[in-house]
């Protein structure tokens, strides 16, 4: 028997992991894996709700699987991002990337 | 008590590999530790009596975003191969603004939830006649159908994932011109 709470704490402490490697990396690629690790934090989340409160009802998975849904998309988009942006800056370090600083 | 070994073993090995994701110089090496964490949240959702969407875990996660992210890499490898550090000026700041939420997060988790198994709402999974979980996929097919229910998020969900389609297409396609630089 699994406390519904030892799933909250792994999705935060998999959330938490998640945002460090979106603010703390250099990579664009590398920040969009911190994103696909919190988006992961959130379904774990979601799943769990879903199976200790209301396993009736189809709601907790409809909406893990539009978070997976919506998580392609924006893997794909952000990559062909980081492939054009790579193709005419020569860099995919999001800090170089300043072209609206100035 | 079986199933609480089998949790830690899925929630060591998915917090093992995505500190691993977050810290490795090689970005390959950390796309592969990202599929194994992925493999871990796939094995909670299995636990969670979820095995759909386990499943689709599987597929979505590790058999097509992170081959995506592979080939990212692959295609931006020349830049990857610097000794730089991985991490930007603000990492300290980072970390303890991440330390802080995860502070945060657990005091709120453990003081709304019980910690210890037992029989309480929220110590263990709500007891539900088998036959409920085995036809979930069915009723969630069914809701995301019906007028009543989802089907309008499910629509825009079909237009959303065109639009990333072609969109995705035209950001990576190259303008004219650029193809001789390449």
């Amino acid at each position: 028997m699994i406390p519904l709470s030892w799933y909250l704490l792994l999705s935060a402490a998999l959330f938490c992991i998640g945002l460090y490697g979106v603010l703390a990396r250099r990579n664009a690629i590398a920040i969009l894996m911190g994103v696909e690790l919190m988006l992961n934090a959130v379904n774990i989340n979601l799943v769990a709700f879903w199976r200790y409160l209301t396993p009736d009802r189809s709601v907790g998975l409809v909406w893990a699987t539009f978070v997976l849904t919506v998580a392609a998309a924006e893997a794909a988009v952000g990559l062909a991002l980081v492939i054009s942006v790579y193709r005419n800056r020569d860099s995919v370090i999001a800090e170089e990337l300043d072209t609206l600083k100035n | 008590m079986s199933q609480q070994i089998i949790f830690f073993i899925l929630a060591a090995i998915t917090l093992t590999s995505a500190v691993v994701v977050v810290t490795i110089r090689n970005l390959f090496h950390a796309a592969l530790a990202l599929m194994v964490s992925f493999l871990g949240v796939a094995g909670i959702y299995v636990l969670l009596e979820a095995p759909f969407l386990g499943m689709a875990q599987l597929l979505v996660y590790i058999g097509a975003i992170s081959i995506l992210i592979i080939f990212a890499i692959m295609m931006t490898r020349r830049l990857m191969q610097t000794n730089e550090s991985p991490f930007n000026s603000q990492a300290v700041g980072a970390l303890v603004g991440a330390a802080l939420a995860l502070v945060i997060l657990f005091v709120v988790i453990i003081r709304l939830y019980p910690m210890a198994p037992g029989d309480g709402v929220g110590q263990s999974a709500m007891a539900v006649d088998p036959a409920i979980l085995q036809s979930s996929v069915a009723r969630m097919g069914r809701s995301f159908v019906s007028a009543e229910a989802y089907v309008l998020p499910f629509e825009v969900a079909s237009v959303l994932l065109l639009a990333a389609l072609v969109g995705s297409i035209v950001i990576a396609w190259p303008r004219r011109g650029e193809e001789d630089n390449q």
